[in-house]
């Protein structure tokens, strides 16, 4: 094996990733002209602090920037620019509601989102230096899954709850308030995965089979029933039918994923429709919310207050006054729909930006979740590809869920819009999902770690050949390879060594046994043999 | 600030943000581009390997001594992977059971088998969604498999080498 066999080119190079600076600079450039034109508009003159504010939303970028290219250089470059997007054009419209001086705007508070923005952040980069590989969390699988439960029963606890327009979904801890469901998500988003990568095969492989659809046995789905219910007990005891929506679409899409029977969507479609009728029912206010979502003009809906259709019609009137391309910013009167900061933020930017605008923030948000869901294809281990399409499905549902209410498509929840919607709690655990996202998608797009040419040539040298080269020793200097399933932990060796002997004594075609209850049937990672 | 000012200010900003999500599409296009087979040109096949099997290579498991002694992905997500040729055919594809696990969405499960038969190998496609090629030509039927002829399968393309 002479360096005359070098047909394939050495693809290690480190991506410079110059097409995030590049998106990175449009992205504040938005952030801050939004900000910029709200002060110019309403002031007449440049907000206080303006570059000072501006300089931190920046550095927060260049760092998060920096952080990438250190620790995750692979990592997908267009979903941190869109986050800095989101959240600037966030940031300004809650200023702009903040200055607008109007009684119901007075809990918008633009400085203390940002401090929140900047804390997320931080968080968010923090948890991408320490997570080398986000196969670390799958060992708290079901640590996860204590610490969602405790997150969503935390606001029933007398003493630390706290009950915030009926909902009860607010604990108060050291006078800040957190909505803990939001990083519940999170957690049970990580359970799913690392559950349903172990069990997948038994949930969808053993079990009876009624009227064509492949049902589970009912004591392979024990521990997820256990959080479902436990979640939609709690959910319906707290009254937040968003959050409650929010989990069970991720336990249907989850299992989905997992075992590939759309059993699972039937069931859970099934399962919805008559939870929904039921609470309905059962719940005066939800009925009122599906009065209000079909018949809002009407004046019995309009003028029942609370729970009537006041919010959503203003938000439907302050949309139709944006028409195509939106009043432009400060010029409009987003400020007459109640909480137009937070629960209506997207009636606000549609107001001021206009269709236009919006169809451009709706697709930001579908480039994040494509590059989350492109990331699970791409990514090799099953928790990987399990974690990265909940997560980004998760957000898509909850975009889903906020526009469609204030649009009408579907009644109205109380769930935030994810990096523009006020809130420390939803920005600190959407920050963190993005983190999560950029970690997956790093280990999914990094080159694999096969023997180049160049390395290849140099094998003969090696007194014992391993049968899989993975990496060299001299040519990766550490980074590239650093946090790499295969160099950063000794799991993929050894399971690539239990997958040796079956290629050297050549595999015939033949369908082998899977790998039930291992983390993920082992690619084959290249063999050079001398 | 005066009317104008402000209006081209307002569709100004408007145009900013569909700017930051064509260049964003225009990215991930990029992404696909620099992926896809089709351009990075074939030249890599154009250096055929000196089929000299190496002499000192008494650990190669090739049996033999004249035929390709191994399996090498050229282009694709796995470049660089090499593949130790037995008497055994080699199942390519995206399924965990194949011999040479394909890290491409464009491959099926069980994409295509390169055998053995003679002193010959051979190339068949197993009924793959994108079909196999070698060069323009779609593999219907099992076809000899020259060392260093590029077989297309999904993104990726192996050849065999001496």
């Amino acid at each position: 094996m002479t360096s005359e066999t070098s047909t394939v080119q050495p693809r290690q190079r480190r991506p410079l990733r110059l097409a995030e600076v590049f998106l990175l600079i449009l992205a504040l450039a938005g952030g801050v002209g939004g900000f910029a034109m709200v002060g110019l508009s309403i002031r007449g003159e440049l907000p206080d602090q303006f570059w000072f504010r501006s300089m931190l939303l920046g550095l927060t970028a260049l760092v998060a920037h920096i952080v990438l290219r250190l620790r995750a250089p692979w990592a997908d470059q267009v979903i941190l620019p869109a986050v800095v997007l989101l959240n600037g054009i966030g940031l300004s419209m809650i200023w702009r509601l903040e200055i607008s001086g109007s009684v119901g705007m007075a809990p918008a508070n633009a400085a203390g989102n940002m401090q929140a923005t900047l804390l997320g952040a931080i968080i968010a980069f923090a948890l991408l230096w320490i997570l080398k590989d986000h196969r670390w969390l799958r060992r708290y699988t079901y640590t996860a899954m204590v610490v969602g439960l405790v997150m969503i029963a935390l606001p029933l606890i007398p003493g630390v709850g706290q009950e915030i327009n009926g909902a009860r979904i607010w604990v108060t801890i050291g006078g800040s308030s957190l909505q803990p469901a939001e990083f519940a998500k999170i957690a049970f988003a990580v359970f799913f995965a690392g559950y349903l990568v172990t069990n997948r095969d038994t949930l969808a492989l053993a079990g009876p089979k009624i009227l064509g659809l492949h049902l589970p046995r009912l004591r392979d789905l024990g521990p997820i029933l256990l959080v479902w219910a436990a979640s939609l007990a709690v959910l319906v005891l707290q009254r937040d039918l968003g959050t409650s929506l929010l989990f069970f679409g991720l336990f249907v899409a989850m299992l989905y994923q997992a075992t590939a029977r759309s059993s699972w969507m039937v069931l859970g479609l099934t399962l919805f429709a008559a939870g929904a009728l039921a609470a309905a029912r059962a719940f005066p206010h939800v009925g009122a919310r599906i009065d209000v979502w079909l018949h809002p003009f009407e004046p019995a809906q309009y003028d029942r207050d609370p729970g009537g259709s006041y919010q959503i019609v203003q938000g439907q009137f302050s949309m139709a006054n944006g028409g195509l391309f939106g009043t432009g910013w400060g010029e409009g009167r987003p400020f007459q729909i109640p909480y137009a900061f937070s629960d209506f933020i997207y009636a606000s930017i549609g107001e001021e930006l206009g269709l236009t605008g919006l169809a451009a923030i709706l697709l930001t948000y579908l480039l994040i979740v494509q590059r989350g869901l492109k990331s699970a294809l791409s990514v090799r281990d099953g928790f990987g590809k399990l974690l990265a399409c909940g997560l980004a499905f998760v957000m898509a549902l909850q975009v889903f869920v906020v526009v469609g209410g204030i649009t009408r498509v579907i009644p109205l929840t109380g769930l935030t819009l994810p990096f523009m919607a006020q809130g420390g709690s939803s920005l600190l655990a959407n920050w963190l999902v993005i983190a999560l996202l950029l970690r997956i998608s790093d280990s999914a797009r990094r080159p694999s770690d096969l023997p180049v040419r160049g390395q290849v040539s140099a094998a003969p040298a090696a007194p014992e050949p391993e049968p899989i080269l993975v990496g060299s020793p001299g040519a990766d200097g550490g980074t590239p390879a650093d946090g790499t399933p295969a160099a950063g932990s000794n799991l993929p060796r050894r399971r690539i060594a239990d997958r040796a002997p079956t290629d050297a004594a050549g595999s015939t075609g033949t369908a082998q046994t899977e790998h039930i209850g291992t983390d993920d049937p082992p690619p084959y990672r290249g063999g050079e043999s001398t | 600030m005066s009317e104008l000012t402000f209006t081209l200010l307002r569709l100004g900003y408007l145009v900013l943000l569909w700017v930051f999500v064509l260049s964003a599409v225009a990215v991930l296009r990029r992404d696909l581009a620099l992926r896809s087979p089709r351009s990075r040109k074939r030249s890599d096949d154009g250096g055929t390997p000196a089929a000299a099997p190496a002499a000192a290579g008494s650990g190669s498991p090739a049996p033999r001594s004249s035929g390709p002694s191994r399996l090498v992905v050229t282009t694709g997500p796995l470049a660089g992977t090499t593949l130790p040729l037995s008497t055994s055919s080699i199942l390519i594809g995206r399924a965990p059971s194949c011999t040479l696990v394909l890290d491409d969405d464009y491959s099926s499960s069980r994409h295509a088998r390169i055998f053995p038969q003679g002193d010959q190998w051979y190339v068949e496609d197993l009924g793959s969604t994108n079909g196999t090629f070698i060069g323009d030509q779609q593999v219907t039927s099992p076809i000899h498999l020259a060392p260093g002829v590029g077989v297309q399968i999904g993104r990726s393309v192996v050849e065999l080498q001496g």
